[in-house]
């Protein structure tokens, strides 16, 4: 097997996956309530796995964030959450904050 | 982006409608898109994936909570039925937030392939956008402006991706660290704006308990069983909830 199959692979499911549910909301558009309760539902799954994926990354790093320790990563949470609300929600400091003391932390 | 920028009175013109969406694509709504999506780009390369992939991934996938999932998936060693069905899920939320957009996109001036081109640019950022800007826009025009809005969001997340990849690989390592970190940090920040929602915020907390402990049991299909189970109770425990208000 070639070695840029596999990613090859990985590309195409991941785009099929993500364009299943935009190619049936353009079919069901007018057909079906999205303020219903099935779609209710489908926001909160994916909020869900979302808040999992992240608290995981955060967590249980795997790849390069584990060569960070989880006190620098918590510091640096808990600091980007800190600035974000003292901004007035600025999303941009919020991020920076937290990635720069994870720098520095790390260096 | 602030609502002093905006005109007033709806805007005459296509032309002018896609330039008002080029205008706001550059404006904050990009900025924060590209941050997150440099820091995608670094964890690609961090996950030693090529620039190619990144740039394919967010020009096919583009929607990052879904390229999120994948590439982790893959780091942990999942089975690629495991991604995708764990991507497709992650994914599922573009199908209410599409049907809703075409009901602002639709006009019967339109031809009808062009709203499948249209889904394909659905995403969290553009798609708030629209809802913002439709009642200063013509209906006619809506689909003119969308496109202006999030062509421009989607070739800045490209030239970010690439960036986040390149200096990945150049900048030095503790910094590549923090790229990398950017990635939860935008997340968990969208998150925490968003708590005033009750069901959301349950969602969130049996999210974020479940995700590790799950990933620690089955690393392959943990997050998938993290999203139907979280999300699920959240979900019942709002409608008992709201049954029992109602009774």
């Amino acid at each position: 097997m070639p070695d840029w199959l596999p990613p090859a692979a990985l590309l195409l499911v991941a785009a099929a996956a993500t364009y299943v549910s935009r190619g049936l909301g353009v079919m069901l558009a007018g057909r079906i309530d999205p303020a219903g309760p099935l779609f209710a539902w489908v926001g909160l799954v994916t909020y869900a796995l979302l808040a999992g994926l992240i608290a995981r990354m955060i967590l249980l790093p795997i790849g390069a964030l584990q060569e960070t320790t989880l006190l620098a990563r918590l510091a640096a949470t808990a600091l980007a959450a800190g600035v974000f609300f003292a901004t007035r929600r600025n999303l941009l400091l919020g991020v920076a904050s937290g990635s720069i003391l994870l720098a520095l932390l790390s260096a | 982006m602030t609502s002093k920028d905006a005109p007033a009175q709806p805007i005459p013109t296509a032309g002018r409608s896609i330039r008002f969406g080029i205008r706001e694509g550059f404006g904050v709504p990009g900025i924060v898109l590209g941050a997150s999506f440099v820091g995608f780009g670094s964890l690609v390369r961090e996950s030693g994936m090529s620039l190619p992939f990144g740039l394919v991934s967010t020009a096919t996938g583009w929607a990052l909570p879904g390229q999120l999932a994948m590439i982790e998936l893959y780091g942990a060693g999942a089975s690629l039925l495991a991604i995708a069905l764990a991507v497709a899920l992650t994914n599922a939320r573009l199908l209410p937030m599409t049907i809703t957009a075409m009901s602002l996109l639709r006009h019967p001036r339109h031809a009808p392939a062009l709203y499948w081109l249209a889904a394909h640019l659905i995403a969290a950022t553009g798609w708030a956008q629209l809802f913002r800007r439709a009642p200063i826009l013509l209906p006619e025009n809506r689909l003119a402006y969308y496109f202006g809005l999030t062509g421009t969001l989607w070739v800045i997340t490209l030239i970010a991706t690439a960036i986040g990849w390149e200096l990945a690989g150049r900048v030095p390592h503790p910094v590549t660290l923090g790229l990398v970190f950017l990635n939860p940090i935008y997340f968990l920040l969208l998150f925490a704006a968003d708590l005033a929602s009750r069901p959301r915020l349950m969602a969130l907390v049996f999210g974020a308990a479940l995700g590790p402990v799950l990933h620690l049991i089955t690393p392959d299909w943990g997050l998938l069983l993290c999203g139907l189970i979280a999300g699920s109770l959240a979900f019942a425990l709002d409608r008992a909830r709201a049954r029992r208000r109602n009774a």
